[in-house]
């Protein structure tokens, strides 16, 4: 059985028995912002920790490492913006979402066959982005008060003083989305990382954890997404 | 004094011991400032130029005595002038020779990020080391003095040495040695402190300056470099000289629970995440198996 082509991304062709799930843009914006990521994590953590400022020696020196930080960081940011365009209106969280909240126990126990039917972003998926996308802003914020500091007059002095813990903090937080979307990716729901390299997933895949979503695309008539 | 008053006994994040904490009997250096002396003659500003070789730059006149709004990355040490009308109306000037005060718990070398760029004496002297500045002017944010220069074009921070060269062979800082009036003085912490005591208590007892003191702030466990003023109680008269410095308390926190908390943090994500793995495994690997022996007998 092959299935019909996803109706969103009617230029790519797709292997029988695969769904699209991933666009073009939307796979080029993941990598965009993945990537810059994790130069941003690994400078960011140089200059978090002694212990690992050899992180910062390693990828071209600390002066090096400070001067591209922010600019890489300026990249993550507009990757974050686009995906905003992207995905923020699959996003919104609905009863589905609490249901999924609900039982999460059983998502954690890869007891999958007992969650609510997922459409195309479970909910823990939507807080990945939804986590991402204010720690973003706050980082961004942060951010260009730490870049510039000298040029923060002193009676704004509070600026570079919340800057710097805002930074951190919101930094931390997403490191913690960071490891379980890797380990989600990666290790947890084989097939995952495929997806949004090649764009396509097995319709096991779809069925099992987006039954909402695979019956969309497969029950009804082409629609407008 | 020797080369020995140069061990260092504080490094900027840096991971592991410190060779100087804690192997030498050595006194702390400081330098004291008697404002009641200082005339502004600016003596200080150029012996300062002079000994560390900083290029001449553009002064700003703005009405008053001062040579600049602000001291600079090649410029160290200013003379902040300010007039005070008194209670009683008389016209008071007010000098205070502006620069780095060697506190004894630097926000600056707690706020800096590289391994070495900032490191404090045994002696107490707060030095920069402009080779391993990375330009991030973390210093800039967690001194309460305002005291850290960013040079634009090396992207390096600078700022006053104590003329730790020169104190490392046995002399005082340049300032010290071209102040014609005496109101700068150059020695142990505790002769300089005396002398401070004393200086003060001639100002309250002879001179009708009944709150004359020491500005020695306890917020950053004491300074290299103390004033005597006038006023104590109102230290902020005197070029905005901060009342109660103390190291910013976000950049604490940052560097200090926050720290513990996020690295905790992160090294319980990455094994909880481990642990789940051995525990549940991957999601989809029934179905992978199921798939692999399709149509085998059991």
């Amino acid at each position: 059985m092959s299935a019909p082509p996803y109706r969103a991304h009617p230029a790519q062709a797709v292997p029988p028995g695969r769904i699209l799930r991933y666009g073009f843009r939307e796979r080029v914006t993941h990598w965009v912002a993945g990537l810059s990521y994790v130069y941003l994590l690994l400078t960011g953590l140089a200059f978090w920790s002694p212990w690992l400022f050899w992180l910062a020696i390693a990828l071209g020196g600390g002066q090096i490492s400070r001067i591209l930080h922010p600019w890489v960081g300026l990249l993550f940011f507009a990757a974050v913006l686009q995906m905003y365009g992207l995905w923020a209106s699959q996003m919104r969280f609905d009863d589905v979402d609490r249901a999924w909240f609900r039982s999460m126990r059983h998502y954690i126990r890869n007891e999958d066959e007992k969650m609510p039917p997922v459409g195309r972003y479970n909910a823990g998926q939507k807080l990945l982005f939804w986590g991402f996308f204010v720690c973003g802003i706050l980082l961004f914020l942060s951010g260009l008060v730490l870049w510039f500091p000298e040029y923060i007059p002193w009676s704004l002095r509070w600026l570079r003083y919340i800057a710097v813990l805002v930074h951190a903090s919101t930094a931390l937080l997403t490191i913690g989305l960071f490891l379980i979307h890797v380990y989600m990716g990666v290790f947890a729901e084989r097939g995952a990382l495929d997806s949004v390299i090649y764009g396509d997933v097995t319709e096991d895949f779809a069925k099992r954890f987006h039954p909402a979503w695979y019956k969309e695309l497969i029950g009804s008539a082409p629609r407008r997404k | 004094m020797s080369q020995e008053t140069l061990r260092i006994q504080k490094i900027s994040a840096h991971a592991g011991t410190v060779p100087g904490e804690g192997t030498q009997r050595e006194f702390q250096v400081c330098k004291l400032i008697d404002t009641t002396t200082c005339i502004g003659c600016k003596a200080c500003e150029v012996a300062c130029m002079e000994w560390n070789d900083l290029p001449f730059g553009q002064t700003v006149f703005d009405n008053t005595y001062q040579t600049m709004p602000d001291t600079r990355w090649n410029y160290w040490n200013l003379i902040r002038f300010n007039e005070h009308e008194t209670d009683d109306g008389t016209l008071m000037w007010l000098m205070r020779k502006d620069q780095c005060m060697h506190c004894a718990d630097p926000g600056c070398l707690a706020a800096c990020p590289s391994d070495g760029a900032i490191v404090q004496y045994t002696n107490g002297i707060v030095d920069f080391q402009q080779a391993n500045c990375i330009g991030c002017g973390y210093c800039i944010t967690g001194c309460p003095f305002d005291i850290p220069k960013m040079n634009p074009k090396t992207n390096r921070v600078f700022k006053c040495t104590l003329c730790a060269d020169r104190v490392g062979e046995g002399l005082e800082p340049a300032c010290i040695k071209a102040c014609p009036t005496g109101c700068l003085h150059f020695g142990s912490k505790d002769d300089m402190k005396y002398l401070a005591e004393g200086r003060a208590k001639q100002l309250r007892d002879h001179s009708n300056f009944p709150k004359a003191g020491v500005y020695d702030p306890p917020g950053v466990g004491g300074t290299g470099v103390i004033y005597v003023l006038h006023d104590v109680t109102e230290p902020e008269l005197y070029g905005g000289l901060p009342k109660n410095p103390r190291v910013p308390l976000t950049v604490k926190l940052w560097k200090g629970p926050l720290k513990w908390l996020g690295n905790v943090a992160m090294i319980g994500g990455l094994i909880g995440l481990f642990v789940h793995y051995l525990r549940f495994g991957p999601k989809s690997r029934e179905e992978e198996f199921e798939k692999k022996h399709e149509g085998e007998q059991p």
